[in-house]
């Protein structure tokens, strides 16, 4: 489903030296396979998934999801391939403040080249329980309804990957565990590929996979090494 | 979901910004249709009153421009008159074959009313009953109508027609009596009454601002005559007066005594204009010159209205042109605060030119939305100040009076305004997704 093959990826610093950012020999996510990629914070976690998405050319390396290297497709091949592909859930949800909770999941359907299918659409949110919420904008919705319109958005084209990056960071406690679980429960039922980033190990804690990227990411000190 | 949608959503999360740079175009928009339709018709109108003969004759000094504005607009002063026997040639003299209507003005007499002054023309029923004016919507000729009362009669020598301006702001209406002023000046003397036969429905020709007197009872009015050549004809005039006689007592002026300042003269056909131009001004006599008034009025507009036209257009293009560029900075400033939602578009699969377009559309709709309520501003201003300009220049302005010119403005508001959306979607192009995403909101 996923495979990550030699993929380095660094950025110039203000003097023209590189910095290496990711030096990722191997990874592998299965179809339907939901893994937790856990790491402290500036570890790399958001570059990666957006090395992974096609937002961020790699230097090296193949990137290969459904048989597709996409680190070799041109740009507009990627994006479309990112629109029909993969899903994306972000910290900060990141719904489109001018547009309803319904709209917001129709716009997650429009860059696919393909007609949007507004009773699917319609039925993803009715799923995550928010069926009567979804003439509202963002900013009359509580971060729980946020959060479910955002993941909602996500498996609107039935994606093969959905990518989620640290998903319960800007939820309290209490509604931490139900975005973990509308998380899991849409993938297992939508038969989508998880790849979810995240520095808590009480979320973590509760896949059955979970690799540290200190460990995946050559670039960085192991996870057993006194610095962390 | 479309690009234009969306488009149309980042404009409502916007929604002081964007109305208020949607309606700096439509004002400049308003002002360049009012400046457009307002010169189509005055043109009209300035054409119209030129039309519904071929040539206007008068004497030859003066010159052809004093010639047509004292006849065609009533501006200037009167020209010196041509001896009525030269008008007879149109009748049944030498270019009567030429000729299928002459029809002579008297000028130099006045009515004042109401601190207006009016210029008094002396002519015949024919030039309501046989010239026409201008042009209707179908190509028919527009003919003079009596919005009350009726023409002239050429036996009923102290009749007189008004023009609706001049019954307006005089307030002369059927029935009414007026004396005109000898000359132009308030302070000339008085003249025997007219009585007031019918008043014109609006021409929006300067014969909307004229009173129009028959020209029988003009020449019969003190200082209108040539001295007489012999008494026959002096007594012919002093006959006992009956009272129920509308021409009180009085006879025609003999024509060896009368005089016309100009004739206005429609041709048998464009061979005949051509015959009398050349018979005119280019023969021996050289009492009187021909001029073609459509071809001269056609010049005045061209050399005196078109510049200005160009400049006003010129200034209101600016006006657009400013406008443009408030949508433009209106925009490009709220790129800063949009890049979080671009970059979130991106990632949901938008590509580069996908973001660009709908900033583009954005653009787009702001200008078209502006142009449209823009054209409606400047129709619903040319409706508003019909009545007024009707009343004061006899110039009739409709809603609906739309100039070809301003189908071009739609097409031209898209290439403007993607011209002026250019730069933000560039810089929505150049997005730099990684790094807005995780600015976060």
């Amino acid at each position: 489903m996923l495979l990550l093959e030699n993929v380095r990826k660094s950025y110039r610093e203000p003097n023209g030296e590189p910095l290496p950012i990711l030096d990722i020999e191997h990874f592998r996510l299965d179809a339907g396979e939901q893994t937790v990629l856990r790491g402290r914070s500036g570890c790399g976690k958001t570059t990666l998934l957006n090395c992974i998405s096609g937002l961020t050319t790699v230097d090296h390396g193949r990137i290969v999801i459904k048989d597709r290297d996409i680190a070799r497709l041109p740009e507009v091949t990627r994006d479309r391939f990112r629109a029909r592909h993969i899903g994306f859930v972000f910290q900060t949800f990141n719904l489109l403040p001018a547009f309803t909770a319904f709209e917001n999941v129709l716009l997650g359907m429009t860059f696919t080249g393909q007609k949007t299918d507004a009773s699917r659409a319609r039925r993803l949110l009715d799923e995550v329980g928010l069926c009567h919420r979804m003439g509202h904008k963002p900013a009359a919705l509580s971060v729980g309804e946020q959060q479910r319109v955002a993941v909602a958005r996500a498996l609107a084209n039935q994606p093969s990957l959905l990518l989620a990056d640290e998903p319960t960071a800007n939820v309290d406690p209490a509604h931490q565990q139900q975005v973990i679980d509308l998380l899991r429960g849409a993938c297992e039922q939508e038969k989508v590929a998880m790849l979810l980033v995240t520095h808590a190990p009480e979320v973590s804690d509760q896949f059955a996979r979970v690799e540290y990227l200190e460990k995946v990411n050559r670039v960085l000190p192991s996870p057993n090494s006194p610095a962390l | 979901m479309t690009f234009w949608k969306i488009a149309w959503r980042n404009m409502q999360q916007r929604a002081l910004a964007s109305s208020l740079t949607g309606f700096s175009m439509a004002l400049g928009v308003a002002l360049m249709i009012l400046v457009i339709v307002i010169h189509e018709v005055t043109v009209q109108q300035f054409s119209s009153d030129a039309q519904g003969y071929h040539l206007i004759v008068g004497g030859s000094k003066g010159g052809d421009v004093q010639l047509v504005m004292n006849t065609v607009f009533h501006i200037g002063n009167p020209l010196y008159p041509i001896p009525y026997s030269y008008y007879k040639e149109f009748v049944d003299g030498n270019y009567a074959p030429f000729t299928k209507v002459a029809i002579p003005y008297c000028i130099g007499d006045s009515f004042h009313a109401n601190g207006w002054r009016f210029r008094v023309v002396a002519t015949t029923p024919d030039l309501f009953d046989k010239i026409s004016y201008g042009a209707n919507d179908d190509g028919s000729d527009k003919q003079y109508r009596f919005q009350s009362g009726r023409n002239i009669q050429t036996d009923h020598f102290f009749e007189a027609v008004v023009g609706s301006v001049a019954a307006k702001k005089s307030g002369l209406k059927v029935g009414d009596t007026f004396q005109p002023t000898h000359g132009m000046s308030a302070a000339g003397n008085k003249h025997v009454e007219f009585e007031i036969v019918g008043v014109l429905s609006p021409t929006g020709t300067a014969n909307d601002r004229a009173v129009f007197v028959n020209i029988e009872g003009f020449y019969l009015l003190d200082g209108h005559a040539l001295p007489a050549e012999n008494r026959d004809a002096t007594q012919a005039q002093q006959q006992e007066p009956d009272p129920i006689d509308p021409n009180r007592g009085r006879l025609p002026l003999p024509e060896q005594q009368r005089e016309v300042t100009s004739i206005l003269v429609l041709c048998n056909n464009d061979l005949g204009m051509m015959s009398l131009d050349q018979a005119i001004n280019k023969g021996k006599d050289r009492t009187a010159i021909a001029v073609k008034p459509g071809y001269l009025v056609q010049d005045m507009l061209d050399k005196v209205i078109g510049p200005v036209r160009l400049v006003l257009l010129v200034l209101t293009i600016l006006i657009v042109i400013v406008a443009g560029i408030s949508i433009l900075v209106s925009i490009y400033n709220s790129m800063s605060e949009r890049s979080h939602d671009i970059a979130v578009m991106r990632a949901l699969g938008a590509s580069r030119t996908a973001v660009m377009g709908i900033i583009l559309a954005e653009s787009i709709l702001l200008s078209l939305l502006g142009g449209l309520v823009g054209v409606l501003l400047g129709h619903a201003c040319l409706a508003i100040a019909s009545p007024y300009v009707m009343a004061h220049a006899g110039i009739t302005l409709r809603f609906w009076q739309f100039n070809w010119y301003e189908s071009l403005l739609i097409p031209g508001l898209v290439v403007f305004a993607s011209l002026v959306g250019f730069l933000p979607a560039l810089t929505a192009y150049r997005t730099d997704v990684g790094r807005s995403l995780g600015a976060g909101r």
